[in-house]
């Protein structure tokens, strides 16, 4: 096609490049002033008292807010209003904001943070979540009267009979750890008192009406008084939501109390304390299998943290009770999933949700279940994968895109020899002073919200007199590349060449919400937005100039020209001129409602997704038996994408997911010990470098899917759910020692 | 060059009073313009001084510990994290920031043009710190291979890109520079 591109397009790329780019904390306005957070000493107390008389004395200081300041709402949260954007009455965790100093100055109100005094009546705090959901544990979810945030169940067929007659029950348990997102940028906000009386908010987020939503609630204002502008971001992975948006919340309530501009911005420790992290899980599966290596039951239980705060885990736990077996189908399911408060940090939304933790589980199970049955890891699973034309273990019939998991899996076999590495994987046996190993993984993930939202997204397409063409879309750029891809999707449809398209900047209060920027929807629902308005405005324009072009039907918008083929046409810059003259606007809105889909809650059955991406990885290890210390050899991965709008930017996805998955494979550890976090800094909490990185290799495979108006898929979370296992299983068949809980931890003496 | 105080070089920054002779600790150059520099300026970081008083906001906080490199400059040749240099050590030097690699005209430099390239580009944050530390390697490594492509940006983190596109930029960009 004339606009396909196979060099990367990006219309970020120049500004940031040469440092221009401007992120929030890189605003600079007159008359701004500067706001601090004031943490609590407590992870767990009531009581609570702030007195900030002296903080308020100190030099520059404008302002010391507390909860009582608050002319709104001081809980709020995406499912539950149990977050305090200031803390009030009790202390949850010690993530907890007091106060907000704000002076003329960072340093002043720095300064003043210090000398705000808390009073509270300490308690023992309650952080192991098997712990919290004891009988006669303390109650510390707020507003509950236990500790139990959610719960979620799949019920199919009698799975303890089917498990009593396999021939093979694999038990065993798995868990995983809590993750920081770690984006590069910490929170960061600007709130701007505006002459029209709106207030003007600037700010990292993922999801601008979110934070518009959060922003309005605090300050008891309508959606209407409350403008959220796009801002470059500097990273999000799920975790520029909640605490981002209270972030800006909390600079908006200053700016209100002051008439001011009031910068919030926050450093690493800070971001670490308050931010959410990706929940940990306890995953018990007890798996039967017939000798022939069929799955045929599943009992499975997973208890997970959730913290604090709600925030979206009853979402997390959807998602892993949907694809509580992985890409596999078994006739006998009974899975229950429960989620604890506790006294830790709240876990919420990251890149992954609620499957990274699953498949951990799983893709471990089936390398375990075919080596005792004698089988391949190939062979278990082509044997149980969802197939063409089949069902999920939630009763979902696969007849409406290409189901490519073999495709996907052969792919990687073949892209990494792995049957001929499998065959000299050292298991346990050193050659040369290292253990080698290789691992593989697959996985299919539901696109987009599924039954767990209300998934629509909208898009403008606004052609001015010249041709030249503004888009909007309510999909954020996070820095993965969503807007570029919109500006692709729109050129192609259009038959423009990209640079006549500008990516105008958004704001909620030029384009109806479109939904988190989240659950790997940018490209499907976006995109599909995009191309949605795209459609409306062809097709108004060739309506519109029927008499002069022909039938409507035939007209097409291709290499700048439009009309029918042997027909006559207008170059784009005619046609659009003609729409004026006639004046009729050039304009378009378009939505994209995602398909039906749904869910029972009684059983855990029903369509959950309207379209799925299938992935495979596969990772190989070296490992050093005097130290126990894993090295990365290669990475290997297909994604079925759908298609790719911007391939190197898709690749982009893919590598950057597998390095997050390394590092929560191998590293990342926040050393929480009784509420608090040993590591809160990028020195000690380790995420990897380049050096801990081997070369990846990533095959697109595309089967367009006609559930997408683009075809395309998405890439942003399915690059990051399934290396942990892969690597595990590396890991195994390297060393013989099976990890079941993460990050892997290799004791050196085992290895003797 | 250029002679230029920083409070009239920034705008919006408005010049502070009592600024004399006597007040000066030294001057150093940023880009190419010597900048006077105050005792109190002095005790600043120089991510402090490059962003609050030059106004210069390219070069990014990521965790002022020296642990993520979004802060990197060269000075005098070598890549160093601005969080953890006080001004005072860089009186007489010659500092560049990612605003002083393109040409007057606006021209990118070759690594900066090779990032866009390669697809080296997410979020953009850690862009900055990247870009100058493959810089610094360039100016004393013209042929890196990969691996040492690795090892000098090893005290750069990036969340978004794996890395492995900006390892194909560096490559990249030493190519087009050897000509």
């Amino acid at each position: 096609m004339a606009n396909e591109t196979k060099s990367a397009f990006r219309n970020d790329a120049r500004a940031k490049v040469r440092g221009r780019a401007l992120y929030a904390d890189d605003i600079r306005l007159p008359d701004m002033a500067h706001a601090v957070p004031v943490y609590t000493r407590f992870v767990r107390a009531r009581n609570l008292r702030v007195d900030v008389s002296a903080a308020r004395a100190a030099p520059g200081v404008l302002g010391v807010f507390t909860a009582a300041d608050v002319p709104g709402q001081v809980r709020f949260g995406q499912i539950v209003r149990d977050y305090p954007m200031l803390a009030e009455g009790t202390i949850q965790c010690e993530g907890e904001v007091i106060a907000l100093a704000v002076a003329e100055t960072r340093r002043q109100a720095l300064a003043a943070a210090a000398l705000v005094v808390e009073h509270a009546e300490e308690l023992p705090p309650v952080t192991d979540p098997e712990e919290a959901l004891a009988p006669g544990a303390p109650v510390v979810r707020w507003g509950g009267d236990d500790n139990l945030a959610n719960r979620g169940r799949v019920r199919r067929g009698d799975a303890a009979a089917a498990l009593a007659s396999c021939d093979l029950v694999v038990d065993e348990t798995f868990s995983t750890q809590a993750v920081e997102h770690a984006y590069m940028e910490p929170e960061s906000a600007v709130a701007i008192p505006r002459p029209d009386g709106i207030l003007e908010i600037r700010g990292s987020m993922q999801h601008p009406f979110s934070t518009r939503r959060f922003v309005a609630a605090l300050l008891g204002v309508s959606l209407a008084e409350v403008e959220v502008v796009g801002t470059t971001a500097g990273g999000g992975f799920g975790g520029k939501d909640d605490t981002a948006a209270i972030v800006c919340a909390r600079a908006a309530l200053a700016a209100r109390k002051l008439g001011r501009p009031v910068k919030l911005t926050y450093d690493r420790e800070w971001s670490f304390r308050e931010s959410y992290k990706r929940h940990p899980y306890r995953l018990r599966y007890r798996v039967g299998f017939s000798k022939d290596g069929t799955a045929r039951a599943a009992e499975i239980d997973m208890l997970c943290d959730s913290g604090a705060y709600t925030s979206v885990t009853p979402w997390v736990n959807w998602r892993s009770t949907a694809q509580c077996c992985g890409p596999y189908y078994v006739d006998a399911v009974r899975m229950d999933i429960r989620a604890a408060a506790t006294n830790n940090v709240f876990t919420g939304a990251m890149r992954g949700f609620g499957a990274p933790q699953v498949n951990f589980a799983v893709e471990q199970v089936m390398d375990i279940a075919a080596e005792r049955l004698g089988l391949s890891p190939l062979e278990i699973r082509r044997k149980n994968m969802v197939k063409q034309d089949g069902l999920t273990i939630t009763g979902q019939r696969l007849d409406t895109h290409v189901v490519s998991l073999g495709q996907v899996m052969d792919t990687v076999v073949r892209d990494s020899g792995y049957e001929a590495k499998l065959a000299r994987c050292s298991r346990g046996k050193a050659e040369d002073g290292r253990l080698y190993g290789i691992g593989l993984a697959i996985s299919y993930r539901g696109s987009s919200l599924g039954a767990e939202g209300l998934d629509y997204c909208s898009a403008v397409v606004n052609v001015q007199a010249d041709g030249s063409v503004l888009l909007d879309a309510a999909i954020h750029e996070n820095g993965q590349g969503a807007e570029s891809v919109q500006m692709l999707i729109l050129a192609r449809e259009l038959g423009l060449p990209v640079e006549r398209i500008r990516r105008q900047w958004s704001s909620t209060s030029r384009i109806p919400d479109g939904g988190t920027t989240v659950a790997t929807r940018g490209t499907i629902m976006g995109g599909g937005a995009v191309a949605q308005a795209a459609r409306e405005l062809k097709r108004l324009m060739a309506e519109t100039l029927a008499d002069e072009l022909g039938d409507p039907k035939a007209v097409r918008f291709e290499g700048g020209r439009v009309g029918a083929p042997g027909g006559p046409s207008l170059s784009w810059e005619e046609a659009v001129s003609r729409m004026y003259d006639r004046r009729i606007y050039p304009y378009a809105f378009g939505t994209f409602r995602a398909p039906p889909v749904s869910w029972d809650e009684h059983t855990g059955q029903g369509d959950a997704y309207f379209t799925y991406v299938y992935s495979c990885q596969a990772a190989e290890v070296s490992v050093d038996p005097a130290t126990g210390r894993v090295q990365l050899l290669a990475l290997w991965a297909a994604h079925d994408v759908g298609r790719a709008i911007n391939p190197p930017m898709t690749l982009g996805q893919a590598y950057g997911g597998m390095v997050q998955a390394a590092g929560m494979a191998l590293m990342e550890d926040l050393a929480p010990e009784g509420g608090r976090l040993g590591n809160r800094n990028l020195d000690r909490y380790k995420i990897p470098r380049a050096r801990d990185i081997p070369e990846m290799r990533c095959t697109l495979v595309e089967n367009p899917d006609p559930n997408s108006p683009t075809g395309a898929k998405g890439i942003g979370e399915p690059a990051i759910e399934l290396l942990a296992p892969a690597i595990a299983n590396a890991v195994y068949n390297a060393t013989g020692i099976r990890c079941r809980d993460l990050p892997i931890r290799l004791d050196p003496e085992a290895l003797k | 060059m250029n002679e230029a105080t920083p409070a009239n070089a920034a705008a919006g920054n408005p010049p502070a009073a009592g600024t004399s002779a006597a007040g000066l600790a030294g001057a150093l150059t940023v880009n190419g313009i010597r900048r006077q520099v105050r005792q109190e300026e002095a005790e600043l970081t120089l991510l402090e001084y490059l962003r609050e008083v030059l106004g210069l906001t390219g070069t990014k906080n990521g965790c002022a510990v020296g642990a993520c490199g979004s802060c990197t400059v060269v000075v005098n040749g070598q890549g160093r994290r601005s969080c953890k240099t006080r001004v005072s050590e860089v009186l007489g030097k010659d500092v560049v920031t990612i605003e002083g690699l393109e040409g007057r005209d606006g021209s990118l430099h070759p690594i900066q043009q090779s990032f866009i390239d390669a697809g080296a580009i997410q979020c953009g944050f850690c862009t900055p710190g990247m870009v100058m530390s493959a810089y610094a390697l360039l100016l004393r490594d013209p042929s890196p291979d990969r691996t040492a492509i690795r090892t000098a940006l090893s005290g750069n983190l990036c969340r978004c890109t794996g890395y492995q596109q900006i390892v194909d930029a560096v490559e990249l960009a030493a190519a087009r520079m050897r000509g």
